[in-house]
């Protein structure tokens, strides 16, 4: 197939605790999807797990990545940090189960709703965790042919 | 008569343009560039938002909008005044004079758009109570942040209430109206609107969401005030009926128009920058709970418009006053039901995404133009000077890729290469060809 395996990649450093950037990366995430023409449905689909996902790496981690790849058939968000790791990952899917610092939840975050709403936007998903060794948070979208 | 694709108000005029950079830096679409010295609007991107024309400094930003005298060309002429014309005159008090004065202007009738703005609440009350309409449901009234919607969040369109603005429905009952009382054929009336804004000029000629207007133009708020004015100062009896709500009046204002439907969960934002970082976070689905969203693209909505005279905070309050004594009372249901049969109230022509923001209809091609546009972008000072003529670097890197410019418009870049040439100038200088001696090549 013509252009198959081509991909491009947008990588964001996220600081923990830097609620002042909060949101930045997943919305020029969204303004580069619209530019390559992505369907608007889909759009908004990456735009809000990859908001969570940024917002976790600023809530819970010591810092991490936010990577972007594009594919012509495919959309993946990786979250990707250093620690603290997630001791229950099915725990941690569950709807109103939060570990937010006192801090997050004055700013109106760590509702519990971060990782089931990513789940419910995304048509996969891969979570892998290590306490002390980090997460990678790996959602993937299905680009449609229209 | 066939409707052009790209009709704009907004329009440039050449001989007043400076070529700074106040406009393309405002602009919320980013539809201008600086080429060849003078501002240049891409047709695509305009929404006739009007920002452009508040912000230039020389006035070379306009609105086009139909002269006073071509109402001449009707036989009946009916007037529509938005109920900001009701913000701009100083010392009145009362409505019905406004509506006398443009009667003395030449037109045979007048009705008011703030009467419109009542039918369009009472439609769309309708409208909040149906379960099953996507919330929140965005208000159609102001046509730039419909074309917003269009250009910059496709996802939203299904949002949009399917009501047509307070201007069109006006338009058919007054018709109507008037060629019941006066007999007249439906053709001879021309029927005009009195504008605070460049977008509704837009929107009679070239519609969204409907087919074609029932108004057959617009006069500018501006152009008109000097004739009214005079004529309410010298007006001794009013022969006119004010038919509008205090809720119709204060639809003028940001705000009003939530405040007409009765409810509590609505956000009314205005100013276009104001109103996109909010309409973002719709799109991200950060504002669940919210039943109604009323965006206006002027500062404290129409009263704002860059055709007004008053500065809008003063219109604002004066609309405020004057709402309070308007006569009129809300629509009641069967009246609602009766008008439904007799206009076309509904946005019945589906709206389109205008996606000009996309690269390129083909995935890998955008793919591609997305590299070279980070690659272009990284090598770029990153000041956003507008020097080149776009509003940042990263429209400028966009532009290069386009083809619309090239990277030696950016004057980093110029003075970089520039620098290079000389070096290699000086370089060449003193290279001696052979066989000549050092003095022969400084003769």
């Amino acid at each position: 197939m013509a252009g198959g395996y081509y991909s491009i990649e947008q990588v964001f450093h996220i600081k923990a605790g830097d609620f002042a950037s909060a949101g930045e990366a997943s919305s020029q995430i969204k303004k580069t999807l619209k530019q390559l023409g992505i369907d608007p449905g889909l759009v908004r689909r990456v735009t809000i797990a990859a908001y969570e996902a940024e917002m976790n790496l600023i809530i819970h981690s010591i810092g991490g990545e936010l990577k972007l790849k594009v594919t012509p058939q495919s959309i993946i968000v990786m979250a990707e940090d250093k620690g603290p790791g997630i001791p229950d990952i099915d725990l941690a899917m569950q709807e109103g189960y939060s570990t937010a610092p006192e801090i997050a939840r004055e700013l109106g975050f760590g509702a519990g709703m971060g990782l089931p709403n990513i789940k419910r936007c995304a048509d996969r998903l891969n979570i892998q965790s290590e306490v002390g060794e980090g997460t990678l948070l790996e959602i993937y979208f299905d680009i449609k042919a229209r | 008569m066939k409707l052009k694709e790209y009709y704009h108000s907004v329009t440039l005029r050449k001989d007043k343009c400076r070529g700074c950079t106040n406009c393309i830096k405002r602009c919320p679409t980013e539809a201008i560039r600086v080429r060849d010295g003078k501002a240049r609007i891409i047709a695509e991107r305009c929404i006739d938002c009007g920002e452009c024309i508040r912000v230039c400094p020389y006035h070379a930003k306009v609105a086009v909008t139909d002269p006073l005298s071509s109402i001449e060309r009707f036989r009946y002429r009916v007037a529509l005044p938005a109920p900001t014309l009701y913000g701009q005159f100083k010392n009145v008090t009362d409505i019905n004079v406004i509506l006398a004065g443009l009667k003395k202007l030449g037109f045979d009738y007048v009705y008011e758009v703030a009467r419109g703005a009542d039918y369009v609440a009472a439609f769309v009350k309708r409208a909040l109570k149906d379960p099953n309409r996507k919330r929140p449901i965005i208000s159609s009234s102001c046509p730039a942040i419909v074309r917003l919607i269009q250009v910059r969040f496709p996802e939203l369109i299904d949002n949009i209430v399917d009501v047509d603005s307070p201007m069109e429905i006006a338009a058919q009952l007054a018709r109507n109206e008037f060629c019941q009382k006066y007999g007249a054929k439906p053709e001879e009336v021309g029927v005009f609107f009195i504008t605070p804004c460049a977008a509704k000029m837009t929107s009679i000629r070239n519609p969204v969401g409907r087919k074609e207007s029932s108004v057959e133009g617009a006069i500018s708020m501006q152009e008109i005030y000097g004739p009214l004015y005079n004529q309410i100062s010298k007006l001794k009896e009013e022969d006119v009926a004010q038919m509008a709500s205090p809720f119709g009046v204060g639809w003028a204002n940001s705000g009003g128009e939530s405040l007409s439907l009765g409810i509590d969960s609505y956000l009314a934002v205005d100013g276009i920058q104001n109103v996109i970082r909010v309409l973002e976070e719709i799109e991200d689905e950060k504002l669940t709970d919210l039943e109604y969203f009323e965006g206006l693209a002027c500062p404290g909505g129409c009263v704002g418009g860059p055709l007004t005279v008053e500065n809008g905070f003063v219109a604002k309050n004066r609309i405020r006053k004057l709402s309070e004594k308007a006569r009129g009372r809300p629509v009641p249901e069967d009246e609602l039901r009766e008008v439904a049969q007799k206009i076309n109230w509904r946005l019945d022509e589906k709206i389109l995404p205008k996606p000009v923001m996309k690269l390129d209809d083909d995935i890998v091609e955008a793919m591609k133009k997305m590299e070279t546009i980070e690659r272009i972008y990284e090598s770029l000072p990153g000041l956003d000077c507008g020097s080149c003529g776009s509003p940042s670097c990263r429209t400028l890197a966009e532009d290069i890729v386009r083809g619309y410019a090239s990277e030696m418009d950016c004057v980093f870049k110029l003075r970089e290469k520039v620098k290079q040439l000389a070096q290699e100038m000086i370089e060449l200088s003193e290279k001696i060809p052979g066989g000549r001696k050092e003095t022969e090549r400084q003769e």
